[in-house]
């Protein structure tokens, strides 16, 4: 079997690529510990989310929606589980951008930095729009859609992000 | 029966996905339950990992504080300042365990002294996995006593409440959290109000009149009102107080450094019980230092086990 194959829509070829076995399950198990973890002692990476940052990485490269969904449900059910939101609002909001990274990351090639920044930023946006929405319409809780704060965290984590897959491709098939 | 088609079985699925877990908050909500199957699962999978962690990350900032740090130090000099490095390194280590021996002699001549009041010394071990939650996990869980809604402090002053006990780890919601509340009062004058979390390090006094007097720098105790904590712990001082519509805005910087938590007390009742200061706390001391301190719990207080009884 092959360890990366092309999509063909329209003209372009688009790869998907694989990972050596356990390194999807190892890298959200990282993410999630260590999003729990590094706060205590760096109070300050709170403002990442690790979690969201693979969820868009796989979402992109493996480019199935179906999968990139169901990573994107397990991962922010897993978040869900250590912090004291309710089951289900990291769900719906990673499950939505497991989605979208899938379904965009088949149509563009989404390898060049800039516009994995612009993904990533773009997505965590759009992540945290549907965790206030879920919070204002299902939970009661009404938050505010702009603070000073999410435009930092966005840009933060957009950058590390571009790191980040950079050093996650390291870890694909050849 | 018609195919769909690939893109959209995957459309489908994602609407099933999210309705079912809209579904699932739906059902939290209806019936105040919060998953904790799935929760007691992550946690258990996650905690051995975090202790690990954080075991590892203290011995290797113990290592960096006490050796590499220095070492580059020690290469770029002569024989006399590799001794002076040496001698850094010593005093450094003294230093380190000096702090901790100071702080872990707080926390005991705490609980020696409020000996009557089940209580246990705690380890962070982690912390929320969502940054808008003010969260930490402890390193005891049921098997040690711990409840939910028992108090948790530090000597220095209120730090939370449990709000999810597992097997061998426990939640506590910290003071600063947007859902976290206190029964307070200000020391001097005795006003009371609830003091409640923001999301920021600041806390927010609530229910203050204009009218009443409130100045800078007073200090703000528990009022025992809760249930939860017992009357005249240290919940903070008063940093900014403006003028409201009915109520005075006040912000009140915690007594407990809650960004850097180490160990912890945890109080094993929610029974009420009383603590008495017979003197006021002295600069520098530990607002809970055992010398300012009695405590006269209630009859039912001074049971050796925690009950499961929750205010």
């Amino acid at each position: 079997m092959n360890d990366t194959y092309d999509l063909r829509i329209g003209e372009s070829h688009i790869e998907v690529h694989k990972f050596h076995g356990g390194t999807i399950l190892l890298s959200v198990l990282v993410a999630v510990v260590l999003q729990s973890f590094l706060p205590i002692y760096f109070a300050k990476v709170a403002i990442l989310d690790l979690p969201l940052l693979v969820t868009i990485y796989f979402g992109l490269s493996r480019r199935n929606p179906s999968t990139g969904l169901l990573l994107g449900t397990v991962i922010g059910l897993l978040q869900d589980s250590l912090s004291k939101t309710p089951l289900g609002l990291f769900g719906i909001s990673k499950t939505v951008i497991g989605y979208l990274a899938s379904s965009i990351g088949a149509r563009l090639d989404t390898e060049h930095p800039i516009a994995r920044f612009a993904l990533t930023a773009g997505f965590f946006v759009l992540h945290q729009g549907i965790i206030i929405l879920v919070q204002k319409l299902l939970l009661a809780q009404p938050q505010p859609w702009f603070t000073m704060r999410l435009l930092v965290a966005c840009l933060v984590n957009a950058t590390l992000g571009v790191f980040l897959y950079y050093f996650l491709d390291r870890l694909r098939k050849t | 029966m018609v195919a769909l088609p690939s893109r959209h079985r995957s459309l489908f699925l994602l609407i099933g996905v999210v309705l079912l877990q809209v579904l699932l908050l739906a059902v939290q909500i209806k019936r105040d339950s919060q998953g904790r199957l799935i929760r007691v699962w992550t946690v258990s999978a996650v905690s051995p990992v975090e202790r690990s962690g954080a075991w590892g990350i203290g011995k290797v900032r113990d290592a960096w504080r006490h050796y590499f740090a220095l070492s580059d130090t020690a290469r770029e000099n002569e024989e006399l300042r590799r001794e002076n490095g040496q001698l850094k390194l010593e005093v450094m280590q003294l230093q380190g365990k000096s702090a901790e021996a100071d702080r872990l002699a707080a926390l005991l001549n705490f609980k020696q002294k409020q000996s009557k009041v089940p209580m246990i010394v705690a380890r962070v071990i982690g912390s929320s996995a969502d940054a808008n939650s003010n969260v930490i996990y402890l390193d005891q869980g049921q098997r040690d006593g711990i409840r939910k809604n028992m108090g948790v402090i530090t000597p220095e002053g209120v730090v939370g409440k449990i709000i999810e006990s597992f097997r061998d780890t426990s939640q506590v919601l910290l003071l600063t959290d947007r859902d976290s509340g206190v029964g307070a009062m200000i020391a001097d004058s005795r006003i009371q109000s609830p003091v409640g979390g923001s999301g920021e390090p600041l806390l927010s006094m609530k229910y203050v009149g204009n009218d009443d007097e409130v100045s800078v720098g007073q200090r703000v105790v528990t009022s025992g009102m809760d249930r939860i904590f017992p009357k005249d712990l240290p919940v903070g001082t008063i940093t900014q107080v403006k003028a409201g519509g009915q109520y005075k805005q006040i912000r009140v910087r915690p007594s407990a450094n809650l960004e850097k938590l180490e160990e912890v007390i945890v109080l094993l009742t929610t029974d009420p019980f009383v603590l008495k200061q017979d003197a006021p706390p002295q600069a520098g001391a530990s607002p809970l230092a055992p010398a300012a301190t009695s405590v006269q719990p209630t009859a039912s207080a001074t049971t050796a086990k925690p009950t499961d009884k929750h205010p």
